[in-house]
């Protein structure tokens, strides 16, 4: 229990995803100019990582992995080097079929996230989180763990980003700066406060 | 070669940058910029990927049925991403091995999707690989710079080779740990794009709010 909430915690904020690997930075920078759609599409994020982590683990297990189709009597067949196009092929397919769901029984949930859910599809955070998982070996029970934790601490920075830029509109910035690249320097200053969580280990 | 390619492959350097303007493909490269080999070798993986990608989506351009574009653009990207990725593995496994993930995130790096929606699904093939071949240096000169200034003063090095002699091996130079941290970068980027946005006025963007400037007469 101690190693998941460990695991937990460091995906979340000592190796968050977006400020410590620069992943989804795309959607990161412009979706954050105002609360409430971040808050949305952070939630959008969290929910289709925990679905897509273990299913990818499961996939690469079982499908993939060398050896991994033993079960089907193909001991020496190694498909590794199909990961990328099949992840992908999941990812697009897992968010299809939430989005479908989405607006099927929760139609409130699904008006709220709008937009943003198809382009989830190409967030290089969820991606990201699948390759790490990939490629740390995490077990089912850490990538569930994994997914739920770097979902959860990609959409707090994206939160925390959007209510300083919402403050950040009335300020006077220099011409050269305006818009995205004083954005990029509170993005590294966030980033180096995220670096004060490093070393917290329970 | 003619004006207008030529415009096509110079004009994604500097005017119309993919990262400091475009705003696009900042995603997965960043990471890779700490030292200047990897960053070389993923600008190289980059170029080759957005240029071929982008070619190939042109040619079947005619072929591809409007509501499944972009898994079909999707797939032939990550094909090309695999081809990549096997053969860094294959000739330079130890630099492949610094890349980790982000080899593979080329997939999801919006460049690529971003030039093929909006210039090779309208353009021929030979303009489609210029326009892919102008975007991917666009991205290589950012990503040279970032990781030039990272590697230089944050380990005294470059490409590996002994430029600031470090005060640790008796030379003058205090290494600046911060370079080698994540925060650099997005340092580096915000005061390059200052850079650039101060010599080419017209890319600044204008607030979203005007304080109202009051004049004497109203305060009297």
């Amino acid at each position: 229990m101690e190693a998941y909430v460990n695991l937990f915690i460091k995906a979340a904020f000592v190796e968050n995803l977006a400020l410590s690997f620069f992943l989804g930075m795309c959607t990161f920078l412009a979706i954050s100019k105002r609360v409430d759609t971040a808050i949305g599409l952070g939630l959008a994020v969290v929910v289709v990582q925990i679905i897509t982590v273990p299913v990818n683990y499961l996939i690469f297990n079982f499908l993939l992995a060398d050896g991994a189709l033993a079960w089907a009597g193909l001991a020496n067949v190694d498909l590794s080097f199909l990961g990328l196009v099949s992840y992908i092929g999941v990812i697009a397919a897992l968010v299809q079929i939430l989005e479908m769901t989405l607006d099927r029984f929760f139609p409130k949930l699904y008006n709220a996230l709008g937009i943003f859910l198809p382009l989830i599809t190409v967030n290089c955070a969820i991606l990201g989180g699948t390759l790490f998982m990939v490629e740390r070996q995490y077990d089912f029970g850490e990538s569930i763990v994994f997914g739920v934790g770097s979902g959860a601490g990609w959409a707090i920075a994206l939160v925390g980003l959007a209510g300083i830029r919402e403050k950040l509109k009335y300020s006077d910035v220099p011409d050269g700066l305006q818009g995205l690249g004083i954005t990029f320097i509170i993005v590294g200053l966030m980033s180096l406060g995220f670096m004060g969580f490093s070393g917290i280990q329970l | 070669m003619t004006d207008g390619s030529r415009k096509i492959l110079i004009d994604p350097l500097v005017d119309n940058n993919p990262v400091t303007l475009q705003v696009l493909g900042i995603c997965s490269a960043l990471a890779v910029t700490t030292s200047l080999l990897p960053a070389l070798l993923m600008c190289i993986a980059m170029i080759s990927v957005a240029t071929l990608a982008n070619g190939t989506i042109s040619s079947i351009r005619r072929f591809i049925p409007n509501n499944i574009r972009i898994i079909v653009q999707m797939t032939i990207i990550a094909s090309f991403v695999i081809l990549v990725d096997q053969i860094l593995r294959a000739y330079a496994f130890e630099i492949s091995k610094q890349l980790s993930v982000f080899v593979g995130l080329i997939i999801t790096n919006c460049i690529i999707l971003g030039r093929a929606e909006a210039f090779a699904m309208k353009n021929s093939p030979g303009m489609s690989m210029l326009d892919g071949l102008g975007n991917g240096l666009g991205y290589s000169l950012i990503l040279i710079i970032v990781a030039t200034f990272r590697e230089l003063f944050g380990a005294g090095t470059l490409l590996g080779h002994k430029i600031l002699p470090l005060v640790s091996d008796g030379g003058w130079y205090h290494a600046n740990g911060l370079m080698l941290l994540p925060p650099s970068a997005f340092f580096i980027i915000g005061l390059l794009i200052w850079a650039i946005r101060s010599w080419k006025p017209k890319q600044v963007e204008k607030p979203e709010f005007q304080i109202h400037e009051v004049h004497r007469t109203e305060v009297l």
